[in-house]
């Protein structure tokens, strides 16, 4: 298991969490998730060896059906909430991609 | 006065004539005013809304015939509501209103529910106690400097200072239950598979369940039989048919073996709590159960597994949230990189930061195998032992929390803390079992307690059974805070 949770990690998995964080958030999660994460290493310790692991519990059928066409979602209705967007040329937009 | 409360004997006088859906759908929106200012259960009251479906229900010849004519209902804020504003209590969704309804919002309209409004609830469901809103805590009912549970806080709150006869919460590890159990309300969390998500704003999408709070178990009962059932559009909904859950309540207990697992029992119960799940299980004995003693070694892992299979589960859920297709986007951005940073930065409270950053490490590269897969595989375990309880016990009674209501701020600056309010309830997200709470008594503040049973996957009508039973024996469930505004009887 890993090590401490350092002000470099927190700036890491924030980047890869696409969040911005101020300086005391960074330091605030730190500490905290240094100590939440030896906390949750307990479960490092348990024999689990030929153990499947569970991703969902039973219960979800999740059955396969015939592939039909069907109406789709009101165009009008999936833009309404968009903060930008042109529906008539059926587009979102966003700040600039490329440089 | 004279107008019914209850689910079960509102649908009865709206289908016999004796009073109008409107009639009472204008009580609860003046109960409501009456208490919401002190309580803070709602985020939205729609009493227009509410109104005119309540009209259009006292014309409508069929209501005779509907499980739910004219009873109000308040739906905690991460359930979608076309042309309802909709936040999941964050600041990311402040300006959302759904082009759609939830399924189960659908199928209690179609069953002549009225929706009084939206309730409060931490954001996005990730905490213990609604004061993870980013529109300020729920208040409990029976202590103003306490607070509610949660996440399902306000749901919790409107049912107990008797604003609504019947809410809807969403359950990821006690989301339901705890705070059913800390404002002295029935709260259930059906079998995972057995209701529809469809519309239900995600968290963690192996454990989230939709299900009632309500005064009793049989108004939830009657919650279960209009929300329970396969939904083409949710494809982990189960095809298998739902039990008859109302019809299922004998009053009794006979042949029933109730297994105990005192080994977890063991560790930070408040003494108050352990009584009164004792008195609890002797009565439970009276009626007819058997208790005998069962193990659930594993449980002990429960809580870190539930941390690192949920958050790695809401870091992914809540990548959604990118300023692009709906919600809040952040001003003044350079480049999109910088638009999706600002935007979640500025948009997501602190817990639900903090979650996701615990969620995308456990998934990064390096770390997969020692957190995630090895949580899941400890998930089996737990799974494991419930099984083998079930060979000896129809049921497994705990208490639903080892405290009572915690106060305001008495926990927000220690999330470890916080997660150990969900000890006894996370089991039965990770196996995905049945589980309830029944109001079993009070602490010597005069704080609910609430008793837990749990049950087989599918056995949801057991389990109701049980806790049915156990309230009808009992009086703890007609006990009220002396919240104002109150003022028809049960």
């Amino acid at each position: 298991m890993p090590g401490p949770f350092s002000r470099d990690d927190v700036e890491r998995v924030a980047q890869l969490a696409r969040l911005e964080l101020t300086a005391d958030e960074k330091d605030l999660f730190a500490r905290q998730l240094a100590g939440i994460l030896a906390y949750a290493e307990q479960v490092g310790a348990v024999d689990t060896a030929g153990v499947p692991p569970t991703s969902h519990a039973p219960g979800s059928a999740a059955p396969l059906r015939e592939d039909e066409t069907a109406p789709s979602f009101p165009r009008e209705d999936a833009f309404g909430g968009a903060p930008e967007a042109d529906p008539d040329a059926c587009l979102f937009k966003v700040p600039r991609v490329i440089g | 006065m004279g107008l019914p409360f209850t689910a079960l004997a509102v649908r009865d006088a709206v289908a016999a004539g004796k009073v109008s859906a409107v009639e009472v759908c204008r009580a609860a929106l003046d109960r409501i005013a009456a208490s919401d200012p002190l309580v803070h259960a709602f985020l939205t009251v729609a009493p227009e809304r509410a109104l005119a479906r309540a009209a259009a229900l006292d014309a409508n010849p069929q209501r005779a015939n509907l499980p739910l004519a004219g009873v109000p209902i308040a739906l905690k804020d991460n359930l979608c509501t076309r042309g309802l504003r909709t936040t999941a209590a964050s600041r990311i969704l402040d300006n959302y209103v759904p082009p759609y309804d939830a399924e189960v919002v659908e199928r209690l309209e179609a069953a002549g529910a009225i929706v009084v409004g939206k309730t409060n609830c931490d954001e996005f469901a990730m905490g213990s106690s609604t004061e993870n809103s980013a529109f300020g805590p729920t208040l409990n009912p029976w202590a103003a400097d306490r607070t509610p549970g949660g996440s399902s806080g306000g749901s919790a709150a409107a049912v107990a200072a008797r604003m609504v006869p019947l809410a809807l919460g969403s359950d990821t590890g006690g989301s339901i239950r705890q705070p059913g159990a800390m404002c002295g309300v029935v709260g259930f969390k059906p079998s995972y598979g057995r209701v529809s998500r469809r519309g239900l704003i995600a968290f963690a999408s192996s454990l989230d369940q939709i299900g009632p709070l309500a005064t009793t178990v049989a108004d939830a009962a009657i919650a279960m039989d209009v929300i329970g059932g396969h939904d083409p559009r949710d494809s982990t909904s189960s095809t298998l048919p739902p039990p008859a859950c109302a019809s299922a309540l004998d009053g009794n207990l006979r042949g029933l073996r109730i297994g105990v697992p005192r080994g977890m029992l063991a560790d930070g119960l408040d003494p108050d709590v352990e009584s009164a799940f004792d008195a609890a299980l002797e009565a439970a004995r009276e009626l007819g159960a058997e208790i005998i003693e069962v193990a659930l070694p594993h449980s002990v892992h429960a809580i870190p597994v539930y941390y690192i299979v949920a958050n790695a589960e809401a870091s992914s859920n809540l990548a959604r949230y990118d300023g692009v297709r709906y919600g809040v986007r952040a001003a003044g951005a350079e480049g999109i990189g910088q638009m999706y940073e600002k935007t979640r930065g500025r948009g997501f409270g602190l817990e639900t930061k903090r979650r996701i950053m615990l969620g995308t490490y456990v998934l990064s590269a390096g770390y997969y195998d020692a957190y995630y897969l090895k949580a899941q595989q400890v998930r089996t375990l737990i799974r494991r032992d419930y099984d083998a309880a079930f060979e000896r016990a129809d049921l497994v009674a705990m208490p639903t929390s080892p405290t009572a209501a915690f106060r305001l701020g008495e926990r927000t600056q220690d999330p470890l803390r916080m997660y150990l309010a969900d000890v006894f309830t996370v089991g039965a997200n990770l196996a995905g079992l049945p589980a309830v709470t029944v109001p079993c008594g009070f602490t010597r503040d005069r704080l609910p307690v609430g008793l837990q049973f749990t049950g087989r996957a599918m056995d949801d009508a057991v389990v109701l059974r049980a806790g049915d039973a156990y309230e009808q024996a009992t009086s703890w469930s007609d006990q009220r805070p002396a919240t104002p505004g109150f003022s028809s009887s049960r």
